[in-house]
Formats: C-alpha cells, structure tokens, sequence
C-alpha cells in the first residue's frame, strides 16, 4: 500500500469555484424563492461546505477510498461480521431506477414489483430459519435485537405476567445485547460458560424464576463452536417462563443445516449485511430482519408485506394492534433488503446449504493449519463453526507480544486483521472468520503471514509492536484523540 | 458453485488437513435431531441473466410516476459522482473503520463529513450518523434525557408539527426506558406551535422540547422565540431539521439567544435516492459539553508514531462494545455508506448549490400551490412562510382525488385524514427542483379534471 495521505477537501476549496453542472440555475429576480422567508428566520453566513470543482471532488474521495482495505481489495477475515464477498449484481439490479425513484409512501398500487420482492424475501427467512413469521423493518442488527427483546416484554405484558423484566445473557455475549437489555428497559444477569465452550446449565438453572423475561443467545456462539446442549437450555428457559432470543451474527454457519426455529428460539434478527452478503458499507447500513414463533407474531413490527387476491401492501397498526409499532420512519433499509432478495435468489435452496459447508469448510481448514503451525486453540477439542479462536495468552508472555500487535503487523501482508479482544474472556484473542468465498490459497496465504509473524514474535518482539509500517499511517495515537477531541477539521489560522 | 471457488481437489487437500471424512463430518457437533435436510421452500438458483430479466420486470411493474409526495423524503437530483463514488468496493465493502491504518478513507471521509454537518447546523460536534430521521429523533430524546443538568424529569414535548412518524418510532423506541411524551397542538390558523400550550408548562420538570423547522406542514416555525421560551422554562431544545433548508435557514445552534442543544433530522435529501424509504441516514449534532451524552459513532484527529496527522475512531468508551449494558446506545452502526454518499453530494454542491436547491425547491412549490389555489375548491391550509411543502384544504375526500390523480400518472401527494383527522380535506403537496413549470401545469389540469368528475359524480 504505502498511500500517501491525501488533505482535507477544504484545503482543495477556492471562493467561486464549484461543480457548476451541479447546480440549479441562479434564481430570476422575480423568483419566489428566498424573499418568502422572513429576515430573523434567515442564514446570516454560509456553511463550510467545499467549494471545489466536480474533478477535484471526484479526486479526492477516490483517493480517499485507496486509504482502505476492503472485502473487494483484501482478505478481511473479521470474525463475527462475515466478510463475504459483496455480488456486484445485487448492487446493480438494486439500483434500478424504477427502485430508487419509489417515493416511500407512494400507494402500493405503484410499488407491486418492490412488494413482491418483499413478499418473497419474507417467505424465504421464514423458511431458512424455521420461524412462523418475519418482519423486515429493522435497520440494523442491533436494531433487530431491540425489536426482539421489545416483542419479548410485549409478550409477557399482554399475558399479564409484569415482573419479568430479567434478561439472561452469556459471558461471551456481544455487547449489543446487554445495551439492548437495557434499552428495553430490562436488568442484564450474566451466566458463565464451561471449559468447552458452552452454556453452564447449573448457573442457568440458578439464574431463571419468575422474573426471567428470556435469554440471548447466538448459536454458534460467539466463541465459535455450536452450542450443543441447546435443547437444555430451551427447556430450561420455557420452563420458568421466558422466552429464546437468536442473536443472528452467526448464522451463516449453519444456513441450510439447522434452524433457530427448531432449536426452540422465540424470537431471532437475522445479519442480512453478513448471512445474506449485502455490502457493510464503512459500517452500514445494515438490516436486521426478526424472525418469530407463533406466540410473538401479533407482536412483530410494522410495516410488514402483507398479501391478498389485490396483491401486495403495507400492514401497519391498524391491521396489527399488538405490534410494537414502528421503529423507522418509513420501510427500514428498503434497498439494503432489495440486494438480501436478489444474493437469495442468485444461491437458491442448494446454494444456500452450500454457504453453511463452504464458511465452515474454510473455518476449519484454517484453525488446523494454524493450529499444526503452533498456534493456541482457544477450544482445541472442538470443531470450529465458520469462525474460531486463537488465544496468544502464551505469545504474551513469553515475547510480550499482544493479540493486537499481531493484528497490526497482518495489515503489512495486507490483510485485514481478525477481531481482536472479543470475546473479551478469551485472553489475547483474536477472532478468526474467513467465510465461504475465500479460495484455499487465499486461506494459504494467511497461514503463510501468521507463520512469519509468529517467527518474528520470537526473534524480533518490538518489529510486532511498532507494526503497521506499511500503511497510510502508522499506530495512532487514541488517547490524545479523545484527550484533545479534534472532531472538525479548523482553517488554519 | 456461484460465489464460493473451491474445486473438488480443495475440498479433498482441505479435509485431509482437518482430518474429517467429509464436510458433512464437520457439523457432527449439532444434535441429529435438529438437522434439517434441504431447504424446500426456496426457489432454485438463478444465474446473474435470468435474476437480471427478473429485476427488470419487477422494476417496470413499479413505473415512474410524476411525483409530488414529500412527507420527510424528498426526490433531488442527485449528481453521478455521488453514487459512482460510493459503490466503489473499497467504501461499498470495508466495514466500520475499526483498524484504523486499514481503513483512513472511511475515517478521513466520516471526519470531513462531522465538519459539513456540524457547519450546516451551527453546532460544534457531530457523530457519524444514525439509521434515519425517525430513530435519531428518539435517541436524541433518550440523550437530552441524560444530558440535562439541571432535571432528571423524562418528560419530552413533541408538537403535532413533528412527522407523526418520528413522533411514532420515538414512543417505540425510547418508551420501554421510561420516557414520556406529551403532545402539544397547533395554531389552527397557521399551523405553527401554538406558544401558550408551550407556556402552560410553565413550573413543570420538562426535560426538552422537540421543535421540527421547517416543521410537518412545510411552514417555518418562529423558532427564536419558542426556544427562547423552552430554555427560560427549563427544557432542553432538539432541532429536526431538513439539511436542504439549512442553507437558507438559521442554523439550530443560532436559535433564540443560546441557540438548540441537540439537533437531528434525516439526511435524505442529500444525495440518497428515495428507494421506498431506505436505506437512509439520520444525523446528529449537539454542543461540545454534551459530546459524551451523544450516541453513534464519533471520529478525531489525532497523530501517528511519527508525528503524521490521522483519523481514529474515538470517545468509544460510550459505546455497547466497550460498555455493554451501561452504553448510550445500542447502536453499533451507523448509515455509513450513505453518510458517504451524502459527503459527496454536499461537496459537489457546495454552500452556492445547495442554496440554489433550497431556493428553486422553494419557488417551485410556491408556484405549485398558487397554481393549484386557482382551481375551485382548493386553497392554501395555513398562512405564514413556508419551505418546499404545504398543505391544500380541498373540498372532497382526499383519497378519492389521490386515486383520480394516480390513474393520470400523477403522485398528488399525502392524504392527512390519517393522521391530522381535525384539518378535514387536506393534503400535503411538495414540489423540488426537479419539477418543471410543464410538471406544475400537468398537475394542476389534472387535478382540475379530477375535481370536476368528482363534483359531476
């Protein structure tokens, strides 16, 4: 890589220069336009907005995108976000202009073939993860989290049953879930895992009663391996009382091999942006689709796709009373979920089995050369899901080398880093998830980097602790960042 | 095997590494009895052509219609580059810019993106945006409830010249942590927040006030005095505003004498097709001293080891991967790519473009409801100022006019009955720069033949 840096788009900004092609024409002096507003309700000063020519513009944030790395550039093996590669032909026939030009609240008479796309997309994670009914509004992850535990209280509430306010989570959880717990209005109680990775049933007996509104959980978990006494834990939880929350990051391990449905899950959100292969996008947007038995239905957000002899159209409160209402403006991530429609329908039932093998195929292959290379398990006795764990707990004290010293120098091979400290109690960890679209010589040529980092762990600890060298900047400073918050760019005095 | 490319060598050279028989060997950890076995209900795979043919015709099912439907989403022109840009791999496919030395781009761009926003809106610091208008309103609530000094009262007032829907997804999304909202009603003759129902809170612990400019109906609220008002009573003020106006309208941080504490809105109309309502982006600024408060992603500057400038996520100890159950949020993303998009878009139209956009979406929506206003039975709802929208008082069901309309190619607008029962027949019109005098005067035939039917039936 070795980019040189590229200076802020305002220091590229001359008074009177402008992407003129851009723009509107200049008002006529009869227009009615600015005069309408009175004067106390006027701007006195322009904004700080670049004025810059449209290849000025062009320049610099293409310039901008060589900074990163990215699925399309490198091997991005981040655990827990499925890093799979991003079809172009999802983006393309997402972007039709008939799609984009959909105003959200144009009746559905206008938006039939959007409708049925949605309609479809419905029906096909119903039957991917064996729940009675979907609704896709959710935004994001996290935000899907919030709908399911929000249906959980909505549950309990409707049944009368009002103490349970109690939300059980593992050790490993992802962080989301106990700020969801919160944010619901809920108590978070932690419970440990075994030395194999899964849930404790004594502690998880001991933490259900009367105040349990349910438990999160992902399975696989976040510590790579399947949850085997998943059967347990569903009757543990139904028999006290609550319910089963599926955090969907890691479904794509187990797509086409079993179903949250069947596990005995109440309510799941599903990671389109990782399962289904839309792009991240620098961080979103995603969509996070929930999934329910038939006990949470009536409590599902709006709007849903609903369909009669008259075709598709929104549901939205008045036909569904019990719903937790809406949690968007409009229709969630409408286009993020238009490409989730087209990856399915481009996999198809045999290509969507084909994921669960390939990621896990990939996953295991990787932590046994990694493993015969001398690298630590976190969980040595068991099969790795689609992703899995290395503890440099032994790396650490021996070279004082740490889990992100390792990730940083990777960036040097140019590639990605793994997750590093999640979960947080594997020590020095680094979460590790190539997916089902990398090659095997892909998956070679990581083992080859980690071989020569570990070499260099041993023969030369500092090189690891000032890595990366070859990157646009070296390590940054995060402690003066939020020290001396610089959090807009100043003109020079 | 579409997108995975492993030949059948791979699979055999893979196993032997691992030691398993079979690929099927490596899911011998899950119950047998929770195996499914193929997935019935999918349809068969299609190739890139046929799910091409497919697309299109959905697509043309859904047509272009002439559209004049606002409502909190807005149809601009949106210049190429914008999404050239943005769908390039190395924005479209990078996740959030964890590894920073691996990601300058995404972290350089979200830093130059805080500065235009935080510009646009007069206040010092802005996060790296949220999922859209709706749920920024609610967390801005959540955050004002947390960030009041001075009250720990979780009473928020939402005017109903707030979009019903922010109003909605607030109470959704901010209710289960104990927030109330209390409505408070309009002018009927402007429609406008009535200040005394803002006075009659006087003595009262009210965290904050939310005040929408322009607000639902398109009319410019007399926001000096109303957040001049709040503060001396006590509330916090949350701006929603839409960023096109900004370029004309005072920014938030200017209003009144202490200017807004928070302010948010949907970013939309800068650069983000209208695609049936998303993915789109919220935004949101506030004061330097509330900057902990706030939730979502925040990038600074800050140096390398050697002294060269860079951009790092920061003040992350705010957030649920550090602080789980004690976050300010649960939001783990933020709108990234279309935070990108909208980056883009505000450099190429620049303070110059963008007011040109304010102004012609102004003019032409003035010159839309004066044209519609000369046809018997229409007339202007409320007087006073307003922006790129308004509302029509019309003397028949407005849905029945909407259904004449459609059947001409024409999105007149958004009926009201639903949500404003108390103004009768009205209708919410927009018109942008996009519209031409052609498109007014097709309107406004239209709605002329439209109305006479009705009135002949």
């Amino acid at each position: 890589m070795n980019q040189t840096l590229e200076k802020p788009i305002f220091e590229y900004s001359r008074p009177g220069r402008g992407a003129a092609a851009q723009h509107p024409p200049a008002p006529s002096a009869d227009a009615i336009g600015r005069a309408a507003i009175p004067d106390a309700l006027r701007r006195r000063e322009a904004p700080l907005l670049p004025e810059v020519s449209e290849l000025d513009a062009v320049r610099h944030f293409t310039r901008l995108s060589q900074l990163n790395f990215s699925i399309d550039t490198n091997f991005y093996p981040l655990g827990s976000c499925t890093m799979k590669y991003n079809p172009k032909a999802c983006n393309q026939y997402a972007m039709l202009p008939q799609f984009l030009g959909r105003h959200p609240l144009a009746p559905a008479t206008v938006g039939q073939g959007f409708l049925s796309c949605m309609s479809e997309l419905q029906d096909m994670l119903k039957e991917v993860t064996g729940m009675a009914a979907v609704s896709l509004s959710p935004m994001a992850g996290a935000h899907g989290e919030f709908a399911g535990v929000a249906m959980i209280r909505a549950y309990h509430r409707a049944r009368g049953d009002l103490a349970r306010d109690e939300i059980i989570v593992p050790a490993a959880a992802h962080g989301t879930n106990p700020a969801t717990a919160t944010m619901c209005g809920c108590s978070v109680k932690e419970i440990p895992v075994d030395a194999e990775g899964d849930v404790d049933l004594d502690a998880l007996t001991k933490a259900v009663g009367p105040k349990t509104a349910g438990i999160m959980l992902t399975n696989p978990s976040t510590l790579g391996v399947f949850e085997r006494k998943i059967e347990a834990v569903a009757r543990i939880v139904h028999g006290a009382g609550g319910l089963l929350y599926y955090d969907g990051a890691n479904l794509n391990a187990i797509l086409g091999k079993v179903r949250p449905g069947d596990m005995g899950f109440d309510a799941i959100h599903m990671n389109l942006h990782k399962t289904f292969s839309t792009p991240h996008g620098g961080g979103g947007p995603g969509a996070g689709a929930v999934g329910v038995s038939a006990r949470l239905e009536p409590f599902l957000p709006v709007p849903l796709v609903g369909s009669d002899e008259q075709g598709h159209r929104w549901l939205d409160e008045t036909d569904r009373p019990q719903s937790i209402g809406r949690l968007s403006a409009f229709m969630g991530n409408a286009g993020v979920l238009l490409r989730a429609y087209i990856y399915m329908r481009m996999l198809g039932r045999d290509g969507m089995a084909r994921v669960g093998e390939f990621a896990t195929l990939n996953a295991n292959y990787l932590q046994a050369r990694l493993r015969d290379a001398g690298y630590e398990l976190a969980y040595p006795t068991r099969r790795a899901s689609h992703e899995f764990i290395l503890t440099l707990r032994r790396e650490a004290k021996e070279f004082d080398v740490t889990a992100m010293d390792i990730a940083k120098r990777l960036l040097d091979f140019g590639i990605h880093a793994p997750t590093t400290y999640f979960p947080m109690l594997v020590p020095e960890c680094l979460l590790i998830e190539p997916t089902e679209t990398e090659s095997r010589e892909t998956l070679d040529g990581f083992v080859e980097a980690m071989v020569a980092i570990l070499a260099e762990a041993r023969s030369d600890p500092a090189r690891l602790k000032a890595a990366p060298y070859t990157m646009p900047v070296r390590r940054l400073d995060d402690v003066r960042a939020a020290k001396h918050l610089e959090l807009t760019w100043k003109p020079v005095q | 095997m579409p997108f995975i490319p492993h030949t059948e060598e791979d699979v055999r050279l893979m196993l032997a590494a691992i030691g398993a028989p079979s690929i099927e060997a490596l899911f011998d950890e899950i119950p047998a009895g929770l195996r499914v076995q193929g997935l019935a209900g999918i349809p068969p795979g299609l190739s890139e052509m046929e799910i091409g043919r497919l697309m299109s015709e959905r697509a043309r099912q859904d047509g272009q219609p002439l559209s004049f439907l606002g409502g909190g989403a807005y149809e601009h022109h949106i210049p190429a580059a914008v999404w050239a840009i943005a769908t390039r791999g190395e924005f479209y496919s990078a996740y959030t810019p964890y590894q920073a030395e691996a990601s300058q781009g995404t972290l350089q761009l979200i830093h130059e993106y805080q500065t235009m926003i935080s510009s646009l809106t007069g206040l010092e610091v802005s996060n790296a945006s949220l999922y859209d208008g709706g749920s920024a309103v609610a967390e801005a609530a959540l955050m004002a409830v947390r960030a009041h000094r001075r009250s720990n009262s979780q009473r928020v007032l939402l005017p109903t010249t707030v979009n019903p829907r922010y109003r909605q997804v607030a109470r959704n999304t901010a209710g289960g942590q104990g927030l109330r909202f209390e409505t408070i009603p309009c002018l009927s003759d402007t429609g406008s927040i009535d200040p005394a129902a803002l006075a009659a809170y006087a003595g009262e612990d009210i965290a904050a006030v939310v005040i929408q400019q322009p607000n639902f109906f398109g009319r410019l609220e007399d926001v000096d005095a109303l957040t001049d008002q709040a503060h001396a009573l006590g509330m916090m003020v949350i701006a929603v505003v839409n960023p096109t106006s900004l370029a004309l309208l005072k920014p938030p941080g200017e209003w009144g004498t202490r200017g807004a504490d928070i302010c948010v809105g949907e970013g939309q109309p800068l650069g983000v097709p209208l695609s049936s309502g998303g993915p789109y982006f919220g935004f949101m600024t506030t004061r330097m001293a509330h900057v902990r408060s706030m939730p979502g992603r925040i990038v600074g500057r800050t140096v390398d080891l050697e002294g060269r400038t860079g951009y790092t996520l920061t003040l992350q100890a705010r957030e649920q991967h550090i602080r789980r159950g004690k976050a300010t949020s649960n939001i783990c993303t933020n709108q990234g790519l279309l935070m990108t998009a909208a980056t883009l878009y505000m450099t190429l139209l620049g303070p110059t473009g963008l007011a040109r956009v304010a102004e012609a979406s102004m003019t032409r929506t003035a010159q839309l409801v004066a044209a519609l206003s000369t046809l018997q039975g229409v007339r202007p709802a409320f007087a006073g100022a307003h922006f790129h929208e308004a509302v029509l008082r019309i003397d028949r069901p407005v849905a029945g006019v909407l259904r004449a309309l459609e059947a001409e190619g024409i999105l007149g607008g958004l009926d009201l009955a639903a949500d404003y029962p108390e103004l009768g027949h009205a209708l919410l019109v927009c018109a942008t720069e996009t519209k031409t005098d052609a498109d007014i005067e097709r309107y406004a035939a239209a709605l002329g033949r439209a109305l006479e039917a009705l009135r002949a039936a």
